[in-house]
């Protein structure tokens, strides 16, 4: 038995695409809850003292702890208040709740950028306070954190195969089909981890030209 | 190896055609000086003129794009190697840069180290002194410098003025032949500066050290050199005793110079 | 409540495969992470080249097909079984040294050009360069960041329930879930608890390791890295 063989990593490769397709589903909406709720905890955290401590305190629980025990809870949780949701939704809430903490930070970095006078500007003009965020703050704000966003999505694109732990059918659930029907992982799993690097590193490389031409708060 | 008595008559440091260029930017152009031991030269001219590129060249900070500087009879850029003119390797480089001590406008003090171990790490590192040997010398220069109380201090906690005698101290940990000391009082506040110079002053004076100094007070320059060289684009435009080039100076930049420099 | 006991006691069975995972690969991840850190830096071009590959390449594939490749693809490769934990350990420090060898290098490159003109002022070799004075300066910049990097592996142990090893997730997942399912919410809720608990130690151990490095080099912790140390994510 060859350690490779080609005629059939091509035969698997059409099923591997189709399990990349799910995994890409899952990071793109993943990533548009992230974006979102990420923007509102970071608004949140600077709203009143009690506030800001629930936020802080939710935020750092769930960075801290791991993505799949939080897809876990969601998959064996929700049933029992009895909400049945598919496996691929339950996946991308919790791609999307738990990179959120990640990007909140992130805005709050570009937030805190936008200088103490700009604040002050709002004031003077009274402008309303959603104005505030929506015509000055978040406009000056967004562009500057667009690579560490960029980051993260990458990042999450990456993660999503655990999602294999509650039975999504992605390019990993893929590959372990096709692998263990024929008992040819090599091609398999090398092939999985050449379509990741295929798409990643291109992407990181776009971030990193991004970051360059922007300066980025750290 | 030159004999004795032949390095004494040769210059220590001779400076032939050198060019040097930050990509178009002509820093130095064909530029030849010496300066014979134990003699004290002052680079004076306005900023960018090229003056610390000067030490940075000989301090092996840069690399120079023609020419060749030479120390004590040495290349700093190529050696003989069985009979053979060829491109100088680390260890030769190393042996010429023996010679060499460096002063820097910022200190340069590695702040992982306290004041002692700053002192005795080139000694024993470098220049195989045991531990007994280099700390008695560090407590001696440090006396010298008038620190000997601060010896396990961390030079975040010492001024500017204490860390740049520090920093003096520890070039001359290493029984330098040459001294490099580049705009040494231009990081100071104002109140510092004199007792610096004084104590650069007193070892110009006590040691047959050769001085080669880029610097803004001319006051120093002028009765700490025997020589001071004006520098203006990359050029020597005038090289002669301090009380000439400082009551008559020929170039006409030279004394345009002098003047805003005195009139501030 | 009543089965919180048995909660605790099933899943305390699994921390001592979760803990040696996280610490085991905690220290291949700084071998891995100075050697290919230093690596990047290297004047040989050749040397930089291979230790992009590595970063790259871990970087840029997913953990999870790494970790199945390193269980199912190698043993094909080599012709035997690496022990599970061992395999564990082996795919932790690889994937998260591919993300340490950039905070090392960024870590070193931040030193001041200024600090090696200083040593090489004092003629020391390049060698002694980088161990007397960059990397002791270097390694206080790389604590914060650093921190980050193992709370992150800490999470990753939880991937190795997908083989076989019986981890703190591992015992949640199969052992208790199935028998006690109506209290799903509970048996989740505890094992974060135990996440939270484990990183709150790798934090306060890092943060006693950063006041140690930035005192011998007369610093105190800047407000930034106070700030950083608290468990964030790796792009």
């Amino acid at each position: 038995m060859n350690v490779w063989d080609w005629s059939f990593a091509a035969q698997i490769l059409p099923a591997l695409l189709d399990g990349l397709r799910i995994t890409l589903i899952a990071t793109v909406l993943g990533s548009l809850i992230a974006f979102v709720l990420g923007l509102v905890l970071a608004i949140l955290g600077r709203g009143p003292t009690p506030v800001r401590i629930v936020v802080r305190a939710i935020v750092e629980f769930i960075r801290s702890t791991p993505l799949l025990v939080q897809v876990y809870f969601l998959f064996f949780v929700l049933p029992t208040f009895g909400v049945v949701l598919p496996a691929l939704t339950v996946g991308v809430l919790a791609l999307g709740v738990h990179y959120a903490t990640y990007t909140s930070e992130v805005y709050r970095a570009g937030i805190d950028a936008v200088p103490r006078g700009q604040w002050e500007a709002t004031t003077a003009l009274s402008l309303p306070r959603m104005r505030v965020w929506t015509g000055v703050v978040l406009p000056q704000a967004i562009p500057r954190v667009l690579p560490a966003l960029g980051n993260y999505v990458i990042s999450m694109f990456k993660e999503t195969p655990l999602l294999i732990g509650i039975g999504v059918y992605d390019i990993v659930g893929q590959v372990r089909e096709v692998g263990g029907q024929s008992f040819r992982y090599v091609e398999a799993y090398t092939l999985a981890g050449l379509l990741f690097l295929l798409l990643s590193y291109p992407a990181s490389l776009a971030v990193r030209r991004l970051e360059r031409r922007s300066a980025v708060p750290r | 190896m030159p004999s004795l008595d032949k390095t004494v008559a040769e210059p220590m440091i001779v400076f032939d055609g050198v060019e040097k260029r930050f990509g178009d930017n002509v820093v130095l152009s064909e530029l030849s000086f010496t300066v014979a031991p134990g003699e004290h030269v002052c680079l004076i001219g306005p900023s960018g003129s090229g003056k610390t590129t000067i030490l940075r060249l000989l301090m092996t900070l840069e690399k120079c794009d023609g020419g060749t500087i030479s120390v004590a009879g040495q290349s700093l850029s190529h050696m003989t190697h069985n009979g053979r003119r060829v491109p100088a390797d680390e260890k030769h480089v190393r042996d010429v840069r023996k010679r060499i001590g460096m002063v820097f406008q910022q200190f340069n003090l590695f702040p992982n180290m306290t004041v002692r171990g700053n002192l005795i790490e080139a000694p024993t590192r470098v220049l195989g002194m045991s531990k007994d040997e280099a700390n008695a010398r560090a407590t001696e220069l440090l006396d010298l410098v008038g620190l000997g109380d601060r010896i396990d201090s961390h030079p975040t906690q010492l001024s500017g003025g204490q860390q740049q005698r520090v920093a003096i101290a520890r070039a001359l940990a290493m029984r330098p032949d040459v001294l490099l000391l580049d705009e040494v009082t231009s990081a100071l506040d104002p109140e510092l500066v004199a007792g610096v110079l004084k104590l650069l002053r007193d070892i110009g004076s006590s040691t047959d050290i050769t001085f080669l100094c880029v610097t803004h007070e001319m006051g120093f320059a002028r009765d700490f050199s025997d020589r001071v060289m004006m520098f203006d684009g990359g050029r020597v435009i005038e090289d002669a005793a301090p009380e000439k080039l400082f009551t008559a100076p020929e170039h006409e930049r030279t004394q345009a110079f002098l003047h805003a420099v005195v009139d501030r | 409540m009543d089965n919180l006991g048995t909660f605790l006691s099933v899943l305390s069975q699994g921390l001592p495969f979760t803990i040696i995972a996280t610490v085991g690969g905690i220290l291949l991840t700084i071998v891995l992470s100075f050697v290919a850190g230093l690596a990047l830096l290297s004047s040989s071009k050749t040397v930089r080249v291979i230790s992009r590959i590595y970063v790259e390449g871990l970087r840029g594939t997913s953990e999870v097909v790494q970790l199945f490749w390193i269980f199912f693809a190698l043993p094909v490769l080599v012709g035997f079984q690496i022990v599970p934990i061992w395999a564990g350990i082996l795919v932790l420090g690889l994937n998260h040294g591919a993300y340490g060898a950039e905070i090392v290098r960024g870590a070193v490159q931040s030193v001041p050009r200024a600090q090696v003109e200083g040593a090489i002022a004092l003629n020391l070799t390049p060698g002694q360069r980088m161990r007397r004075v960059v990397l002791p300066q270097a390694v206080v910049e790389m604590m914060p960041p650093f921190n980050n990097l193992f709370i992150q592996l800490l999470k990753s142990t939880s991937l190795l329930s997908f083989v076989s090893i019986n981890e703190i997730t591992r015992q949640a997942q199969q052992v208790l879930v199935p028998r006690f399912n109506p209290q799903a919410f509970e048996i989740f809720l505890l094992l974060l608890v135990m996440y939270l608990i484990l990183s709150l130690v790798i934090t306060a151990i890092m943060r006693t390791l950063e006041r140690v490095a930035a005192a011998r080099v007369g610093r105190r912790p800047s407000a930034r890295s106070r700030r950083q140390a608290t468990g964030a994510g790796v792009a």
